[in-house]
């Protein structure tokens, strides 16, 4: 393959595949997939000491106490 | 400014995520860009430039601030994106409509088809990636012989090497097809 033949080769594929417009800058933000990737800056969310079962559980109990009050000394008694 | 930039470096270096943040904020769009130019493709560049930050954090012990982070970034940036062109059979994705959203306006010779060229951007996706990832740098992007080197961590004679072997075999898939480039 000869110098002509090289320049027309790369002609070719500079016809076929254009360079690409490079200019702009990606189209969001990636520093939180970053931030994801490396599982560091963004602290997952603390662990809370309420679950929800344990507020419906209370909350409950709490109704139970309200119209039985005499469940109390049993309550009480298995606490 | 230098003071605060190899500050900030040092800082990198030790681990720091404030300074990993400030040098991903000064140097994302050019990884950007750096790796769509292999890739051509806009969401498999932004999946890249992550992968690339990623393994730059990873790597920060092992950065020297002498050295500069730009130089540095790039390798990375182009080991991620040839690791992506081995791990993707990529053919279709190289072809003409799928990087028509990213390629610079071009004028088309009117003497070459739109077959051959489509016949030859599906040729080029069948090179070996490390041939294909220099002769796109090279002769596509027009980037300097000696930046492509740096980037594959490689010579500029190897890079000339690269080139004229990805040529010849794109050249050779092309006869098989009965296009005489």
């Amino acid at each position: 393959m000869n110098a002509n033949d090289h320049d027309h080769i790369k002609k070719l594929l500079r016809q076929s595949l254009p360079p690409v417009n490079s200019d702009e800058g990606p189209g969001r933000d990636l520093w939180p997939d970053v931030l994801r990737r490396l599982d560091v800056g963004v602290v997952a969310p603390a662990s809370p000491g309420w679950a929800w079962f344990d507020g419906a559980l209370l909350a409950g109990i709490v109704v139970l106490v309200a119209i039985f009050p005499a469940a109390i000394p049993v309550f009480l008694y298995y606490l | 400014m230098r003071n605060g930039t190899s500050g900030v470096l040092n800082l990198f270096r030790q681990g720091d995520t404030e300074a990993f943040e400030a040098l991903f904020r000064q140097h994302q769009r050019a990884v950007y860009g750096w790796i769509l130019r292999i890739v051509r493709n806009p969401a498999t560049a932004e999946e890249l430039t992550v992968e690339t930050f990623w393994r730059i954090y990873r790597s920060h012990a092992r950065f020297d601030p002498g050295r500069g982070f730009e130089g540095w970034a790039r390798r990375i940036a182009t080991r991620a994106a040839l690791d992506w062109l081995r791990a993707k059979k990529t053919e279709s994705e190289l072809s003409m409509e799928s990087c028509a959203e990213v390629a610079a306006p071009v004028e088309a010779d009117p003497a070459v088809s739109t077959e051959i060229r489509r016949k030859t951007a599906l040729a080029f996706g069948r090179l070996p990636p490390k041939l294909r990832i220099a002769a796109t740098l090279a002769v596509i992007e027009e980037q300097p012989q000696k930046d492509v080197a740096a980037a594959l961590g490689i010579t500029v004679t190897a890079v000339k090497v690269r080139v004229f072997r990805a040529m010849r075999l794109l050249r050779k898939d092309l006869e098989k097809q009965g296009i005489r480039p």
